[in-house]
Order: structure tokens, then sequence, then C-alpha cells
């Protein structure tokens, strides 16, 4: 698994344009399409992709990567829906579908993962108020990161383990071993952090 | 720690509604150390918080059984979140499963099917994404619950109605509004994943028994007294 996910390095306003001014766009674009059905709204959101596509050079196979989880549920709606509501609301909400995953996919294709992280730690500032702690969230965020490795060796050894005793079918020879050493990371993790002064 | 603790402070921060905020703020003062309010995140909740929204991470990478080749694959990131709930209780639970969203939502190859950044969450399945938050939350509050000895069927119980029922709650109108299928139509196509999910809400109990027995530390009766 590569932690860098999707982005496609390109020089464009959209890659320059801040992290969190796109997310709230493609929020306000998402409920807006949702809200609005029609033909209208289906055709401003592929005029709309089609301009974020080309103003940020990205390809079509860029851009397939992005909807290719939905290859396989996509010709089951279809079907589903045509058979409840005819071919013509099938068609445009299988396109509405497509197209608002696709232009999803855009963000993630011309948005670094830690700028994003980077926008939703800043998102919860205002939120000091009720007593969250940016920082802490920061903190979180960036020991999860940092984790994932870690958890990963933990469930390899988990697995060698499992096949060496001839249980590798056993989901809780898998589970149990790796949870209880998850929870003994996290707890050393905890002291370590005291220990350096994170709760002062 | 990031720069932004050293950001100066507003007036309004040693006010006493900045009860969680103020531990940062009047490093001064040796002053005997405040009771933490319940919803203080301390640094053992930071990381108990970020090790299990890292092991949701893993298990969705470990275990992508895709039985039926569409909607929804079935992964065992939903027993992640079962776990999170039954073994860090309704509040840390539901932060480490935030923080897994906040993490798929960023980019993180972590979601069914190795799929992350926004597209996940605006698209068919997205509202089962929303659900699991609320799902991890309601099965933590209810093992927290439990008096005495804690059991299979207790956890079972707490896993099913939070895990299945409030996840498929918000999953199901969801993708009623997002595909725009009539909501019978839904439920129907979403009962093909019902056993499944009934399977991890078992396998979710059986270790979470075992897991509290050979780690006390993670039982709901040492979690009311930290």
């Amino acid at each position: 698994m590569t932690l860098l996910g999707a982005y496609v390095p390109r020089d464009s306003v959209v890659h320059r344009a801040p992290a969190g001014a796109k997310l709230v766009a493609l929020l306000a674009v998402s409920v807006a399409v949702l809200a609005v059905p029609g033909p209208w709204a289906v055709t401003s959101l592929a005029a709309l992709l089609l301009a974020v596509t080309l103003a940020a050079r990205l390809r079509p196979r860029h851009l397939w990567q992005q909807v290719r989880p939905l290859r396989f549920a996509v010709p089951v709606l279809f079907a589903l829906q045509w058979w409840s509501l005819g071919p013509e609301r099938a068609a445009l909400l299988c396109a509405r579908l497509v197209l608002l995953v696709a232009l999803a996919g855009t963000l993630t294709l011309t948005t670094r993962t830690s700028d994003v992280l980077d926008a939703l730690t800043a998102a919860t500032r205002p939120l000091r108020v009720v007593g969250v702690r940016p920082d802490r969230v920061a903190l979180v965020l960036a020991l999860t990161v940092r984790s994932i490795p870690v958890l990963v060796a933990l469930s390899d050894d988990v697995r060698a383990a499992q096949r060496a005793r001839g249980r590798e079918r056993d989901v809780r020879a898998y589970a149990v071993p790796l949870v209880v050493g998850t929870l003994r990371r996290a707890d050393a993790l905890g002291e370590a952090l005291r220990a350096r002064g994170v709760d002062d | 720690m990031s720069t932004e603790t050293t950001a100066p402070d507003p007036a309004g921060g040693t006010t006493a509604t900045a009860t969680a905020a103020s531990t940062g703020t009047t490093g001064t003062t040796p002053a005997a150390p405040a009771r933490p309010s319940r919803w203080t995140i301390t640094a053992a909740d930071a990381a108990r918080i970020a090790t299990f929204a890292a092991l949701i991470c893993v298990l969705s990478l470990a275990g992508q059984i895709q039985f039926t080749e569409g909607m929804a694959p079935i992964t065992l990131q939903t027993l992640g979140v079962m776990l999170a709930g039954t073994l860090l209780g309704a509040y840390r639970g539901a932060l480490a499963v935030a923080t897994f969203l906040l993490l798929a939502l960023a980019g993180l190859p972590i979601l069914a099917g190795g799929s992350g950044g926004p597209a996940p969450f605006v698209g068919p399945t997205a509202g089962y994404l929303y659900g699991w938050l609320f799902g991890a939350a309601l099965t933590g509050w209810l093992v927290d619950r439990v008096r005495g000895r804690l059991t299979v069927l207790h956890v079972f119980g707490a896993a099913l109605a939070g895990g299945v029922g409030v996840v498929y709650a918000f999953g199901i109108p969801v993708t009623a509004v997002v595909t725009g299928l009539p909501l019978g139509k839904v439920v129907a196509l979403s009962a093909v994943y019902l056993p499944g999910d009934v399977v991890k809400a078992v396998i979710a109990a059986v270790i979470t028994v075992a897991v509290v027995k050979a780690y006390p530390a993670a039982s709901p009766a040492a979690r009311r007294s930290r």
C-alpha cells in the first residue's frame, strides 16, 4: 500500500487551489446535485467535471481509476432503476452518480493527502471554543499514519504464527493476538507520550 | 507537536468554559492537576484512538473478501469498527472511527476495494461510512452499560444494535437518495449483506471477550475507573 494516494503531480490552477476550498466546493456541489434532480444538474455536473479535468490536465485513465470501484455496482443499479423508474431516469441517475464520484476523484488526483489532512486539522480550529484541541487532532492523525506500518508488521507476524500452528482459516487465532498486540502497543505509546510531557 | 500550541491564545482561553483546552494554557502555575473532564483526550487516549484507527486500516487491508461482486465488498473493516466500540467505549471508539474516516477522506486507499479520497463519501455506499461513526458510539455505549462479567451475548447484542442496526439505518436511506431507487428496493438489496454482518457481530463478540480476558485494561470496568 502506498500512503501517497493517487496524487498526479501537475502544475495547474486546480492543483494550486487550497485543499480546504476544494473540499468545501465538492461538498456544495454534491449537496446541490443530490438536492436538485433533473437533466440540468447532470449537464452542469458534466461540464464542471470536464472543466476541472482539462484545467488540471488529467487523463481519462486517471478518472477511470477513481470510478473503477463502481464498475460492478453501476450495471446492477442501472438495471434496477430501469425496472422501477424507467430507462430515462435510470440513465440520468447513473450518470449523476458516476460524474459525482469522478468529480470527487479529481480532488484526490490533484491534492496531496498531507494537504487534505492539514486542511482538516485547520478546520477543527474554530472548535476550540468547545474544548477541541487542534494540536491533539494533528497528533492523533500523525500517530495513526505512523501506526499503520507497525500494525501491518504485527499482522504479518500473527499470520506467520497462525501458519506455524496450522490455523490459517481461524479468524479468532488471527484477530485476538492482533487486537491484544494493538492494545499493548497503544498503551506503551500512551506511556511514552506522557513521559514526554504531552499531558502537561 | 505542531506549532499551533505556541500560537498566542485569545483572552478567552483561560475562562471557565475552556475546561478541556485549559491544560495547555496554564503551564506556568504548578497547581494541583485539575481532574480532567470526561471528554478530555489524554495522551493515553490519543494513543489508543490512533492505534485503533490504524487497526481498522489494517483490518480493511487484510481481509478483502468479496462475496458478491458489486455494491459494498464484505471486508473486516466493519469488524474493526465494532471492536473500536467494544474495546474503547462510545466516545473514544467513535473518535477512532472518525480518525479512520478522515484519513480515508484525505486519500489513503483504506476503504473497501482499496479506494480512498472523497469519492466513496459521495457514492452509493456513503451512508454506511457515516453510520460507522454512530454505530461504534452506540456499540461502545451499550458495552459500557454492562455490569459484572462481560459475556459474548452482551457484546453480540451491542455489536448487532450499533454495528449493524445503526449502520444500516444510515446506509440504506443514503443509498436510496444517491441512487434514486425506492427505499423498499434498497432494503431488499441490502438484505444480502445482513448474514455477513451478523456473523461479524458474532466474531466481534467472541474476540472482545477473549481480548478482555487476555488484557483486562481494555475492559469496560477498567475504562470506567480511568
